[in-house]
């Protein structure tokens, strides 16, 4: 990126001239990612629905891509700005490992990130912003780790799970009830569909699974073994089953009182 | 005012071609083949630590024989324009051709140029295809000349020798540890004509593997794994090298 901006600084998201305009401009804006540690690793999660005010601009969007090979980004806000700078940061990830000749550690790689959000806070407040969630395997600590952000780049770590974009509100409450500390990787790959049918539930922006188009949440497993995307069966297969028990139960799951 | 002497241009091209000669000898001398899953790098390198081989990009391998510092120049440069690339347009439109102009404008400048010193070095850059069919060789020698390699290439100090006795018993199709085998057998030949033995610590072994499920297909050989295919090759030539070679050992 150091390298880019001496280079081609036009090249670079946040390095480029804006048209001096009014109001908000429309692009499509991805929507709601969820994040979950358990012992072993992190899952992540996004839903597949892209919205242009109140128009669904994309039914099938991914919205969460592999960093490298032990972490992973899912992206809300602008998806186009936001795609772009996923591209970016996977080049630098890797562009540091070849030249080098070892990997960042995930700190080093969360403030690279930062870093580059806080690079595109003019578009931000021209209402393009980007709001990821970064999440990976820590190969130093043993353990999966979830960072989040603000437009401005600051960065916080997040334990034990995290959402961000419109329906995360809804998510992080379905979570909260729902998250345990000896989740298994399956648990954990449902916990974050049924958070993202939750969002879906109560926010207009965030799709839910759509079984007639057999379109279904990306959920992303991280750990030891490195980054693993779920298959479209197998994450189908979660979908489908948290569906069979939400027709007699709609809310899902319920958490004990005391 | 004395005049300056005067020096015919081909005495001062061979004179810096000498030179360069001179110093890519002095450094080991490595091989690049090609076997039935991929094209396999092979060179004696004590350290650990300053690599002769590494990855340029998804199916791009680059090997150097001569000085580290330069030869390190230019690969973090390949790294650069490969990586600029495949960000500009796509990850498919960096290729092994494309980089090895690169390498042969970079070189060729730099040695005709009078003011600088020209580069001791010797490159190679390798492309693993689709098939063994698609797979591309090209030795850049110190001069910025490209030559388009096939089956095997020795470059460094001994590489003649080296090169003529890997012509004669290279095939297509070797697993990779018939490959390595051939491989260490040639390196161990001196000039002289007599052998010696490399031991494996002291070998830098790394291969791009077309069979590899990721989208990089670059990956070093070391420890166990290198000496499980060694003793393959040494044992039975048909091994099933390719399979053992996918097992555990990520890097």
């Amino acid at each position: 990126m150091d390298f880019l901006s001496e280079h081609q600084p036009e090249m670079l998201p946040g390095n480029r001239q804006l048209p001096p305009m009014q109001g908000v401009i429309e692009a499509p804006h991805g929507t709601t990612i969820v994040a979950v540690t358990f012992p072993g690793g992190v899952v992540l999660a996004g839903d597949r629905r892209a919205t242009m005010g109140n128009v669904i601009a994309q039914r099938d969007i991914e919205k969460v891509f592999p960093a490298d090979e032990y972490s992973a980004v899912g992206i809300a806000g602008t998806a186009g700005l936001a795609v772009e700078m996923v591209k970016l940061f996977q080049l630098e990830l890797e562009h540091f490992e070849k030249v080098e000749g070892a990997q960042l550690s995930l700190e080093g790689k969360a403030n690279r990130l930062s870093t580059m959000i806080r690079s595109n806070l003019g578009m931000a407040m021209q209402g393009l912003a980007v709001v990821p969630l970064f999440a990976g395997y820590d190969v130093d600590r043993e353990r999966g780790r979830i960072f989040s952000y603000d437009v401005t780049g600051g960065r916080s770590e997040e334990h034990n799970f995290a959402a961000t974009g419109s329906g995360s509100v809804f998510a992080r409450g379905a979570m909260k009830k729902l998250y345990r500390g000896d989740l298994t990787e399956e648990q954990a790959t449902t916990l974050v569909v049924q958070a993202l049918y939750d969002a879906a539930d109560d926010d207009s922006a965030t799709g839910g699974p759509d079984v007639a188009r057999r379109i279904y949440p990306i959920v992303t497993v991280i750990t030891e073994d490195g980054f693993r995307r779920l298959t479209d069966e197998e994450s189908s297969e979660i979908a489908r089953s948290i569906l069979e028990r939400r027709l007699e139960q709609p809310d899902g799951p319920r958490a004990a009182l005391l | 005012m004395s005049t300056p002497f005067y020096v015919s241009p081909q005495q001062a091209m061979a004179d810096r071609a000498e030179y360069a000669r001179k110093g890519i000898a002095r450094g080991r001398s490595l091989v690049v083949l090609q076997y039935a899953d991929g094209i396999v790098f092979v060179g004696e390198n004590p350290s650990r630590a300053l690599h002769k081989f590494s990855e340029i990009y998804d199916r791009i391998g680059f090997a150097a024989a001569g000085k580290y510092n330069e030869y390190e120049n230019l690969r973090i440069g390949g790294v650069r324009y490969a990586d600029l690339r495949g960000y500009t347009y796509d990850r498919d439109d960096v290729t092994a051709r494309g980089l090895a102009n690169v390498y042969a404008q970079t070189l060729g400048t730099i040695f005709s140029s009078a003011g600088e010193k020209p580069y001791e070095v010797e490159l190679v850059v390798a492309e693993v295809g689709e098939t063994p069919d698609g797979d591309q060789i090209y030795r850049l020698p110190h001069d910025g000349s490209i030559v388009d390699e096939h089956g095997s290439v020795a470059v460094g100090g001994n590489a003649e020798t080296i090169s003529s006795y890997l012509d004669q018993r290279h095939q297509d199709g070797m697993s990779l540890a018939e490959a390595l085998k051939l491989a260490v057998q040639a390196l161990s030949r001196d000039t002289n004509g007599s052998e010696r033995e490399i031991p494996a610590e002291r070998l830098e072994v790394a291969v791009l593997d077309r069979t590899r499920p990721q989208q990089r297909k670059f990956k070093r050989i070391v420890g166990r794994q290198l000496g499980r295919l060694l003793e393959a090759g040494g044992a039975s030539t048909e091994a099933e090298s390719s399979d053992e070679a996918e097992g555990s050992e990520e890097e």
